[in-house]
């Protein structure tokens, strides 16, 4: 599961949408593999305004991933000729190219653990919790 | 704005006005359709220019190439009298260039020596250029349409040659070719079609929330876009250690455009909603809930669910989530209401979903304050048919208030068994034969 996809991810039970701690999930025993992924300038220009920035600083920090706690500016993306910049091909890495394979997602709110296995997040609730 | 004409595929009738339109959007170019019918692949459209009609064409799955509209008319003489009116002056431009001449009938036939004659009462235009047969610099073609079954044509046409399609991709996702399916993908030319009717394009983010084996985001990563997709069988997303979902991707050389998988439930997605909205588009085919009745996660029915034994329900989490029954229609209405929250102004909803032809079970097309219905698109089958419907994003701004809070207040259906609820699948059961319509060979002329 690529960190981007954990940018849109909240915990699934109804009763924990409308909490703030519902977001973002906290991963717990995560393993990461890094995979390549084909740039797309294109791509984070058109996802970055939609990002909870926030929420990717505390998720990069509780993984120990460096990132800053400021939004790039769009203008920070592409220098000339719309070469991509180390900033963007930095953002590239850890949204796309940075997956978590195993572990668990842990909702602040609730505390219910969602397993990832194969990089495949299960999200699926048992009755007692629909 | 100059006149074009589309020669289209004989296909998916509906479809075709509404792709034109989408791929028209995506080129930034307006159009205007002139003269369209469901039962002829001649279209004639307007469009600033011919670099207009190339990118408009470049996409298309439901046409095959757009002409230069040099003429028309519903005789010979009447068609020759409308090519030496609109177009003498353009004559000369073609004086010495390579070319070549050919004839499109559309329910007909010509011998070659009858296509030889059509060609030469052509001959006043006085192009002097190297006939090529490979590869020349211009195509003319003379159109030819056929009532059906009638002896002779009824309408004639004269174009040139500006761009054809790239309707070839078709075969290319073909699903007898692709690793992983199921009973349920989506074929190829229709998700594809879905794909333009959306709008996918590079740097766009699309969710199947029934992604099956996806192909849907197979059908959008082709134009570039990125998808994320879930569904409530996990085993559809892990398929097997080499086919999988992933590795349809990887069949195609596509790997980057496939974000991520998970397994959810619609009715309790797991996604952000009520932050900014962040999504391009949302397309799907749900389950009509034919062959199983419609389940969601719920506390009815629990431990009826049949155990595997080929060694994936390892990978599961360790119980088996128990389901309820859900109706059709509160289905569909989870769906718009998702639309609404997470897609981006002029951002789209594609929804696949059941008619009937017969008038008391007709589905009601779902509606929804925050989304504008662009297009519905029929594909009927023997004794049922279904439509894809399109939405798009209505910007808050332009949203009415009391209708959206209106909505707010909807009452989602549940707590009765898929029997009594869900129209569609009674009337399968009583008469309809159980088909995949997406592996059936696509009737008809071409
Ligand atoms: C018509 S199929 C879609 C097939 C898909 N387009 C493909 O290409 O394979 C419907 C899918 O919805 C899934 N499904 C059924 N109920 C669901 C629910 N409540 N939430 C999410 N997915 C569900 C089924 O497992 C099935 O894969
Ligand atoms: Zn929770």
């Amino acid at each position: 599961m690529k960190l981007l996809t954990l940018n849109f991810l909240t915990c699934a039970r109804r009763t924990c949408k409308s909490s703030p701690l519902s977001f973002p999930l906290h991963p717990c025993d995560a393993e990461l593999e890094i995979a390549d992924v084909d740039f797309s300038l294109d791509f984070l220009r058109n996802i970055l305004p939609r990002l909870e920035w926030d929420a990717m600083v505390a998720l990069c920090s509780e993984l120990s991933l460096p990132l800053s706690a400021t939004v790039p500016a769009a203008a920070e993306l592409s220098g000339a000729g719309d070469e991509p910049t180390q900033s963007a091909k930095d953002l590239h890495h850890l949204l796309l190219e940075t997956n978590i394979t195993a572990g668990k997602l842990v909702c602040g709110n609730c505390g219910h653990e969602y397993a990832i296995k194969e990089g495949i997040a299960n999200f699926l609730l048992p009755a007692h919790m629909v | 704005m100059k006149d074009y004409l589309v020669r289209l595929v004989q296909v998916h009738d509906t479809f075709r006005v509404p792709e034109l339109e989408a791929l028209a959007e995506m080129a930034g170019v307006e159009l205007e359709v002139v003269k369209y019918a469901n039962d002829s692949p001649y279209c004639t459209i307007r469009l600033p220019s011919t670099a207009a009609a190339s990118a408009l064409i470049s996409r298309s799955i439901l046409g095959s190439a757009i002409y230069e509209l040099w003429g028309s008319g519903t005789t010979y003489d009447d068609l020759h009298d409308s090519v030496k009116s609109r177009t003498q002056e353009l004559w000369l431009l073609y004086k010495s260039v390579s070319f070549r001449f050919s004839v499109d009938t559309f329910q007909g036939k010509r011998s070659t020596s009858a296509q030889r004659e059509i060609i030469e009462s052509f001959s006043y235009v006085g192009f002097d250029g190297p006939i090529k047969m490979n590869n020349p610099e211009e195509e003319f073609v003379v159109f030819e349409e056929y009532g059906f079954r009638a002896p002779d044509p009824h309408k004639f046409y004269f174009g040139r040659l500006i761009a054809t399609s790239a309707r070839d991709v078709v075969q290319k996702y073909d699903l007898k070719k692709r690793r992983y399916i199921s009973t349920t993908s989506m074929d190829s030319e229709l998700a594809l079609i879905t794909a333009n009717l959306v709008l996918a394009a590079p740097g766009k983010l699309f969710y199947d929330p029934f992604v099956g084996t996806g192909s849907f985001p197979i059908a959008t990563a082709h134009f570039g876009a990125k998808a994320l997709g879930s569904d409530l069988d996990g085993r559809s997303i892990r398929g097997t250690k080499d086919r999988n979902v992933l590795s349809n991707f990887e069949q195609y050389g596509l790997n980057g455009s496939w974000v991520d998988g998970f397994v959810a439930d619609l009715t309790n997605v797991p996604l952000r909603i009520g932050k900014g909205r962040w999504l391009d588009g949302v397309v799907c085919d749900p389950p009509y809930g034919v062959r199983e009745g419609l389940k969601v996660l719920g506390k009815e029915g629990v431990g009826t669910e049949p155990v595997y034994v080929d060694g994936i329900l390892a990978h599961l989490e360790g119980y088996i989530p128990p389901k309820r029954a859900y109706s059709f229609e509160a289905m569909l209405g989870d769906i718009l209401d998702f639309a609404t929250a997470t897609l981006v102004d002029r951002g789209r909803l594609a929804m696949w979903m059941p008619t009937a032809n017969d008038e008391d079970i007709d589905l009601a097309i779902p509606s929804h304050p925050c989304l504008k219905l662009v297009s519905v698109c029929v594909q009927p089958f023997n004794k049922w048919s279904r439509r894809l419907l399109i939405y798009r994003r209505i910007p808050d701004s332009k949203v009415d208030g009391e209708a959206a809070a209106v909505r707010k207040k909807r009452v989602v259906g549940c707590g009765l068994k898929a029997d009594d609820l869900n129209a569609f699948r009674k009337k399968y059961f009583q008469g309809f034969k159980e088909q995949n319509p997406n592996l059936e060979d696509g009737g008809g002329e071409k």
